[in-house]
């Protein structure tokens, strides 16, 4: 398992794997907008604004499933100390980050034309609100500390802390009394959307998770070139004042 | 051009954002990649190495 953490291995395996991510993405996202767009039906109580829907779950299951790679990446950190978890829980953040934001503006813009409000403080919108919060906080902690060993287990710690959200996230429809509806795909005796919209929905949540696989192992890719620099640069510093004192001695 | 109906716009709207914001995702991950894979290459060219380069060239040799 640990020879599958090397970052050696992990760079070599990545190359060859990214560009097919990258083609089956491209091809899962122009089946889903086709499907989006030309095979499902408008909705008998949204009308046409169901497309919006397309993005909008997967975007926030997206959003939800990233902070779980952080989450277990942080776990695989503090438990072995492993330098490639920390590498995905810091390339993963942005990404989680982005997602959320759209999960949030096209929820608000689905939500003007069907609540007639674009934000109400509703307990799903606003727990979906304080992850997105949390994905600033985790990025704005990683960077105010220049240590990077330091500020690596101060942010799986803050993330680990951070997974109470998505539990709440996810039944806060059931909890509270929300304007939000309560969950109709992932929910006990099966998805309540009709196979018609259910299956393009399902194409467009493959090809988001696809692209998030693909786009985290690029940062991962770049994170670990950034650290190999920075080692690098120490080690330029260390040689060249390893020479001044014989330069200076002759 | 597809009839989208009244809110033709805030469905626009919303994919816009959307595939901007992941299109811009995109051009960061490029862009950084190749900054850091540059940064790397100049000091490399400038003889430093990582260890585990160097105890492969050592082994080459």
């Amino acid at each position: 398992m640990l020879r599958f953490a090397n970052p050696t291995w992990f760079m070599n395996f990545s190359a060859r794997v990214l560009p097919w991510l990258i083609g089956l993405t491209l091809i899962l996202l122009g089946v889903g907008l086709y499907m989006a767009f030309f095979v499902a039906p408008p909705d008998y109580q949204q009308g046409e604004t169901v497309r919006i829907m397309f993005i909008h779950v997967p975007s926030v299951w997206l959003a939800m499933m990233c902070y779980g790679v952080i989450a277990a990446s942080s776990i695989g950190l503090l438990v072995w100390r492993h330098p490639l978890a920390d590498v995905s829980a810091k390339a993963a953040a942005p990404i989680g980050a982005v997602f959320t934001l759209a999960g949030l503006v096209t929820g608000s813009l689905w939500g003007k034309p069907m609540w007639g409000a674009y934000w109400v403080w509703d307990a799903r919108l606003t727990s979906f609100l304080i992850l997105f919060f949390l994905y600033l906080g985790l990025i704005a902690l990683r960077n105010a500390i220049e240590d990077e060993t330091l500020a690596g287990r101060l942010t799986a710690i803050l993330a680990i802390v951070g997974t109470v959200i998505i539990p709440i996230i996810k039944f806060s429809v059931d909890w509270w009394n929300t304007l939000h509806q309560p969950a109709s795909v992932v929910r006990s005796g099966g998805a309540s959307i009709h196979t018609s919209i259910l299956y393009s929905l399902l194409v467009m949540a493959l090809a988001f998770s696809v692209l998030f696989f693909a786009l985290h192992m690029k940062a991962m890719r770049n994170e670990i070139l950034r650290r190999r620099v920075a080692s690098l640069r120490v080690r330029q510093v260390d040689e060249t004042l390893a020479v001044q004192p014989v330069q200076a001695a002759e | 051009m597809l009839d989208l109906g009244k809110h033709a716009a805030f469905i626009w709207v919303s994919y816009g954002v959307v595939f901007a914001s992941l299109i811009g995702v995109v051009i960061w991950l490029i862009w950084d990649g190749k900054r850091q894979q540059s940064l790397l290459d100049r000091l490399e060219a400038q003889g430093v190495r990582r260890r585990s380069a160097r105890s492969n060239d050592d082994t080459v040799n």
